[in-house]
């Protein structure tokens, strides 16, 4: 698989960070060069073997379903830029 | 040419517990804004999200009730995009490895000679965080965000495309929401938004294995508009395709105020979620005893109810069925039966006049006025011969208008079937002799003289004599 330009950019964009284009140039020749380390392991055979989804072999510890967090919205709102009753406030995003 | 639709469903429920999905914080709904918006829902750096085990709980509980697959181990994945509701830019979800797999559900569609039975396969069910809420006007140029929502646990249920018309994609929503709340899992809220669903259609002639291009109705989160909303999506589709157009894959809308189904106005580019595992989440490992250990908790589910009811009562199908619509009716009826009554009248008077006044009224049987203790009182009278059929329908409506209880209203109103024999006798032997006529009709073999002459009797006891006992009565006098 191979990246251009154009994808570098669509990347970027999917994850709201801005790059120039000569940014973009240096990110491709990095980016390939991952896809080419990941062509690499999957020449490898791994039939059989369970996709890992955590780097230790241990599951998720469970959670009581009780009340812990209390009422903090004053301190929270406190950093906010900008808030309005209780809401904090962010450029119009309906459509 | 004849068109077929193909509709699957995506329905959101919100998970009955007191705390977020990854937080322990609260939550109830309609509280002031952002005070239940803790360091994990506002996303504040360095936190780490820690599942509730009364989610994973309510999973199990719905991958039973469904016979579905529950997965010994399930993964979270982060399905990314940003919005102000949402601030970590992404959601926490399942993707590939959901706990609940390959399930079904049983539906009722229509009703009377035309109703019919259809198995809808679940494909899939899985545990996510719901976002916050953006409030529009809150100021000229800004949203408003209550992170209140954000986290909240939701089970996402997923169908196969199984359904072939509006009706029966309603009688699946229905039936499901009536599921969720059977097995205490949701409240059923559709209001406050506890139970939304997402709904695709799609066209093709009839006949055709190949699906026609689907487009998504978001949202919708009442039973009326679901229909309304299906049946204009599919009109739109094939008057489309009829004209020579094409659909085109997308979101919709529906307006409930025009009845119309409107797509969102594309996004410059499509969604690309990137899902992948969270790294701050380890794989959720179910164990058989888990699975045993919510079982046993389980409530009697509808289907083996609805067995029961028709195996020890001698219920027919289709009211062993209206029965367990729901929880609270079928446990209304058994009540009844407990206080008493026997199981056949119970289930003509729930499923007749309560369930009739109850539609009339708007309510739910949670919200009578005639309680199961009270209903029982009732149709006791009627099964001792104190009253007759029709002195209980008024009765039953006097209860109804919390004139009293069944006993009171009897006596009050005079309603006490008159079963002593020495009384009917006495009406019967002057029924006969003031028609004479009759009798002799009677004896010259027609038969319609019999009944106009318990007609009488009853005229003349101003409908209080037991209609058996007239009928035993005359039989005897007129040597029949």
């Amino acid at each position: 698989m191979s990246l251009n330009s154009a994808d570098i950019k669509r990347i970027a964009h999917l994850a709201r960070i801005e790059v120039n284009d000569t940014e973009a140039e240096a990110t491709l020749s990095k980016l390939t060069g991952i896809l080419g380390l990941i062509e690499q392991m999957q020449a490898v055979d791994t039939t059989g073997i369970v996709p890992m989804s955590h780097s230790q072999d241990v599951t998720q510890r469970l959670r009581e379903d009780v009340v812990t967090e209390t009422n903090q919205r004053e301190l929270f709102q406190s950093i906010a830029p900008s808030v309005e009753e209780g809401l904090y406030l962010v450029p119009k995003v309906i459509e | 040419m004849e068109w077929e639709v193909v509709i699957g469903l995506e329905t959101h429920t919100q998970l009955q517990t007191k705390t977020k999905i990854f937080s322990g914080a609260s939550t109830a709904f309609g509280s002031e804004p952002n005070t239940q918006a803790c360091v994990v829902s506002l996303a504040l750096p360095g936190v780490l999200p820690v599942l509730n085990q009364e989610a994973v709980k309510c999973a199990i509980k719905f991958g039973l009730a469904v016979n579905a697959e529950i997965s010994p181990r399930s993964v979270f994945a982060r399905k990314n995009y940003f919005y102000p509701d949402l601030p970590k830019g992404y959601q926490i979800s399942q993707y590939e490895l959901p706990v609940v797999g390959k399930g079904s559900m049983t539906i009722q569609v229509g009703s009377g000679e035309k109703a019919y039975e259809k198995t809808i396969r679940i494909t899939r069910a899985h545990l996510e965080e719901d976002a916050g809420k953006s409030v529009h006007g809150a100021q000229e140029g800004m949203s408003g965000i209550d992170l209140n929502r954000a986290g909240t646990p939701l089970l996402e249920i997923v169908t196969e495309p199984d359904m072939r018309s509006a009706a029966e994609a309603v009688a699946y929503a229905k039936k499901l929401h009536d599921l969720v709340q059977w097995i205490g899992i949701c409240d059923g809220n559709m209001q406050e938004g506890s139970f939304r669903c997402d709904v695709n259609v799609s066209v093709r002639p009839k006949g055709s294995e190949k699906l026609g291009t689907r487009r998504e109705i978001k949202n919708l989160n009442s039973f009326k508009f679901m229909q309304q909303a299906i049946e204009f999506e599919t009109r739109w589709q094939i008057e489309t395709l009829e004209d020579g157009g094409t659909i085109q894959q997308a979101t919709v809308l529906f307006n409930p105020d025009t009845g119309e189904t409107r797509a969102m106005r594309s996004k410059e580019e499509a969604n690309d979620y990137r899902y992948f595992p969270d790294p701050d989440l380890l794989p959720l490992a179910i164990s058989e005893s888990d699975i045993s250990a919510v079982k046993a908790e389980m409530p009697e589910l509808p289907e083996a109810m609805k067995a029961r009811f028709e195996a020890q009562f001698g219920l027919a199908h289709y009211d062993a069925n209206a029965l367990t619509g729901s929880r609270a009716t079928a446990d209304y009826f058994v009540a009844t039966v407990n206080a008493g009554s026997d199981a056949k009248l119970a289930a003509n008077w729930v499923m007749g006049s309560i369930s009739a006044k109850l539609n009339a009224e708007d309510k739910e049987i949670s919200e009578s006025p005639i309680s199961s203790i009270a209903l029982a009182s009732l149709i006791k009278r009627i099964q001792d011969g104190t009253i007759s059929n029709n002195a209980a329908k008024q009765v039953f409506e006097a209860m109804w208008t919390g004139e009293g209880d069944a006993d009171q209203i009897i006596e009050s109103k005079g309603l006490r079937q008159v079963s002593d024999t020495g009384a009917i006798e006495a009406i019967v032997d002057e029924v006969l002799a003031a028609n004479a006529l009759m009798v002799e009709e009677f004896k010259a073999g027609k038969e319609k003289a019999f009944n106009a002459l318990v007609g009488q009797a009853m005229k003349a006891s101003k409908g209080k004599a037991n209609p058996a006992q007239v009928n035993e009565i005359l039989k005897k006098k007129l040597g029949a």
